[in-house]
């Protein structure tokens, strides 16, 4: 148990990865084998947490270098616009890593930038934050991944550089990812969370969790279905959307739900179909098997009747 | 699986349907021209016409203050017009007004000022010229994070073109009139919203600050109309 109680820090962006910090899932099912902590913990220095304060938005430099740090800020917000054969989906980076990617406990690029190169259990071999991005816009963008080299890329990598100006490297920084999210009082509950949802997300996110647009573009992202992320996506794991959403929605009223809320309402969100995983070998089950074999994936699982993942 | 996670594993699927019932498209047509002649002429009981304070075609009144209605969701503009006659939005100017219609004229009414062209949203990537220094500007594309204040496109539309029902456009409406509800939102006497939104996000804007950004979006809403051709003719169609 005592590996388990490790806090893991996020492996920082939304797609793709173990994302949030979470000791419950893995505490409450001794039986099975402990899911391995997201990768980036392996490799960081377990001293104390680092405060660190990004630049000042408004401080790019005005040369050559910054206007690649302002290419890489414009794809982050605009994902949809400026990288847009990488996109196979509504949403934009910053629908999750908040405020252009800067916000902490939202997975800010400045902690992940940081982290990498890491070891991720994911994909067993040790990540450069490239390969990281890449991983973004294959699972979370639902899209391709932009080749190695590819401006898109050294945009981003420029920008989250930038953004990490004085950040500790190897370190963990505070604010990376989501923070651990306490363990649930009673199990998550999907009818329990389909009222939260209701309440208070379907305002923004629709009735069916198909996100709305304005002027053609999305105010409000899609949590599923076929414009949302797709199965191999982070977020697709009821303990990282747990974290995420107790920390930052609704927007602006993060913090507001309570632990239990959080975890209902991500497990309702995480129990709905979504674009298959790019990763599918032909066989749902066996797919779970090799991908998503942990209580808080619903890949696979029958829910309403429906194969998860199986359509 | 474990119950780790409680999922419903026999079939719900009732639950998602017939959420959208249709709309009655005659009776809205119906309803859209009574609220026509309500705006240019008001009611027997004595509702004065909208015209006179909020313009011919529901443009508004920049200089007074009082907003466009033209194009804006009727669902919103029905529910300020039920939150004027119950007392929960004060003004007294609509109130009165507001308690003359009959609950069918005001929907009436919305559903006219509903069908009438939007005004043209901001320019979409505005952010590149962005400068930290327009505090109003700042606020309104990046919100103030570090105290957890989205940024008002976020909410409104990143053209500030507004988003369905709930969020109404903020591109088109005037300085006064938004800064007017920024104040209201911060004092009480205007709903928070849905989520009581507004309240939480005006509380933590200055006095300074709700000019700075209400400005912003006037300048915006004082763009030459001929730029609407495309998103009136969109509106006007349905």
């Amino acid at each position: 148990m005592k590996a388990i109680s490790v806090v893991v820090v996020s492996a920082a962006l939304a797609g793709g990865g173990m994302i949030a910090s979470d000791a419950i899932g893995q505490a409450k099912v001794p039986a099975k084998p402990v899911p391995e902590p997201a990768a980036p913990a392996e490799s960081l220095n377990p001293a104390k947490p680092v405060r660190f304060t990004p630049p000042a938005a408004d401080s790019i430099p005005n040369d050559d270098f910054g206007k690649m740090v302002r290419k890489g800020e414009q794809i982050f917000v605009n994902t949809q616009v400026h990288a847009k054969k990488y996109v196979g989906n509504s949403l934009n980076c910053v629908n999750c890593h908040l405020d252009a990617g800067r916000k902490a406990n939202a997975s800010p690029l400045w902690g992940a930038y940081v982290a990498y190169p890491a070891y991720r259990s994911k994909n067993k071999h040790v990540n450069t934050f490239a390969e990281r991005l890449q991983g973004c816009f294959r699972f979370s963008m639902n899209g391709k991944a932009p080749p190695t080299g590819d401006e898109t890329l050294v945009a981003l990598e420029t920008y989250a550089y930038w953004l990490s100006t004085g950040a500790p490297v190897r370190e963990k920084v505070e604010g990376r990812g989501y923070p651990t999210l306490a363990k649930p009082a009673a199990t998550p509950d999907y009818a329990r969370g389909q009222k939260i949802y209701a309440q208070s997300c379907a305002l923004c996110h629709g009735a069916n969790g198909e996100g709305q647009m304005s002027a053609g573009r999305t105010a409000f992202p899609p949590l599923w279905g076929p414009k949302s992320f797709n199965w191999g996506a982070g977020m697709h794991d009821i303990k990282n959307a747990a974290a995420f959403i107790k920390a930052n929605m609704p927007l602006g009223l993060g913090g507001t739900l309570s632990d239990q809320e959080a975890w209902d309402v991500a497990t309702f969100m995480d129990s709905q179909e979504r674009p298959q995983d790019p990763r599918f070998s032909g066989s749902v089950a066996e797919t779970r098997k090799k991908y998503h074999d942990e209580p808080s994936s619903m890949y696979g699982m029958t829910v309403n009747g429906h194969v998860l993942g199986g359509r | 699986m474990n119950r780790r996670f409680n999922v419903p594993v026999v079939s719900l699927a009732s639950t998602a349907c017939l959420l959208l019932a249709g709309i009655d498209l005659p009776a809205f047509a119906q309803s859209s021209a009574q609220g026509s002649t309500i705006a240019a002429k008001g009611t027997a009981a004595g509702a004065i016409a909208c015209v006179t304070c909020h313009g011919a075609k529901g443009e508004g009144n920049a200089a007074a203050g009082f907003p466009r209605l033209a194009g804006m969701s009727a669902a919103y503009l029905t529910e300020q017009l039920e939150n004027f006659a119950g007392g929960k939005r004060q003004n007294p100017v609509m109130a009165p007004i507001a308690k003359q219609l009959t609950e069918g004229e005001r929907k009436a009414v919305a559903a006219y000022y509903g069908s009438l062209g939007a005004a043209p949203g901001l320019a979409s990537d505005s952010d590149a010229s962005l400068k930290r220094s327009d505090n109003g500007a700042w606020l309104a594309m990046r919100g103030r994070w570090e105290d957890n204040l989205p940024a008002c496109v976020q909410c409104h539309g990143a053209a500030g073109a507004g988003v369905g029902a709930a969020f109404p456009a903020l591109a088109g409406q005037s300085s006064a009139y938004i800064a007017a509800q920024l104040h209201a939102f911060k004092n009480g006497t205007r709903p928070g919203g849905p989520l009581n939104l507004m309240k939480v996000v005006a509380s933590k804007l200055s006095d300074a600050e709700m000019s700075a950004v209400a400005d912003h979006f006037g300048r915006v809403g004082a763009a030459p109309a001929a730029s609407t051709a495309g998103t009136t003719a969109a509106k006007g169609a349905k």
